[in-house]
């Protein structure tokens, strides 16, 4: 289990920073893909069957598709992709360094609750799921669950909209 | 040795500020979303990891990272209907080169 954790902390770390730091568009995302997948494995790893699988299929198995078709319709990938970034890297690298030393101290400093053992938890079913996302008492996310379909309805009538050919 | 819960946070953190460097650094905008991609993704991962260690019987954090992938979902499948029509206008993905407002 700790050597598990450990390939997948390190599989997140290694592939994000690559992820950023490489020329070529068409290997971040790829790079992109790994550092989904090892998402993934961190869902699965807190007994969220469900989640993992989503992030597989909606963001692995979609959102990178989609990337990839939008590099190869938008550039060449491999041609003219040398100088990929190289817009204020020191301003880049200040607020990501920033950003690191102050959530990082906030983390540091506050570590005393955050140090307990993985509780039990029980297995939670589709059934349970389904229940409580459609359901509209104090546990339920019938609310959100509309107001996503809203949402992706106007996702998808902006979409055609936007990139419709004139 | 069992893995507490500050061990998740780190990877979730060094993500973060990977997603954070992309995002100022980058020049193609299809770059910039895939930084946008790993900061949503981050952001997740402390959810869920919240959820399971804090409040073990409760929910809320797993179906607030389903609905946050939804979103980001919609959100990544417009910016880039946005980007092939800015490339269609004027063939290029560069950040820099988009600062004229008509034509």
């Amino acid at each position: 289990m700790e050597i598990m954790f450990a390939i997948v902390a390190l599989a997140i770390i290694i592939f994000s920073v690559l992820t950023v730091t490489t020329r070529k568009i068409l290997r971040a995302a790829t790079y992109l893909l790994f550092t989904l997948f090892a998402t993934a494995a961190i869902y699965f790893m807190m007994d969220y069957e469900f989640l993992g699988g989503v992030q597989i299929a909606v963001y692995a198995g979609g959102i990178v598709v989609l990337f990839v078709f939008s590099i190869l319709l938008t550039s060449k990938p491999g041609e003219n992709s040398e100088k990929l970034a190289s817009r204020r890297r020191g301003a880049g690298l200040i607020a990501a360094v920033a950003t690191a030393a102050v959530a990082g101290w906030a983390l540091v400093s506050r570590c005393c609750s955050f140090l307990g053992a993985k509780p039990e938890m029980e297995f939670y079913t589709m059934k349970q799921l389904g229940t409580d996302m459609l359901s509209t008492s104090r546990g339920g996310y019938m609310l959100p669950f509309e107001a996503i379909s809203v949402l992706l309805l106007a996702c998808i009538i902006g979409g055609v909209v936007v990139a419709r050919r004139r | 040795m069992e893995i507490k819960l500050l061990y998740f946070l780190i990877p979730s953190l060094i993500m973060f500020c990977c997603g954070v460097y992309g995002f100022l650094t980058r020049k193609n905008m299809i770059a910039i979303l895939i930084s946008l991609e790993l900061m949503l993704n981050s952001v997740d991962i402390n959810f869920v990891v919240f959820n399971r260690y804090l409040y073990p019987q409760a929910q809320e954090g797993m179906f607030f990272t389903l609905f946050a992938i939804a979103i980001a979902a919609a959100e990544t499948a417009l910016a880039i209907a946005i980007i092939i029509n800015l490339y269609r206008a004027t063939k290029n993905v560069d950040v820099c080169d988009a600062n004229k407002l008509k034509g």
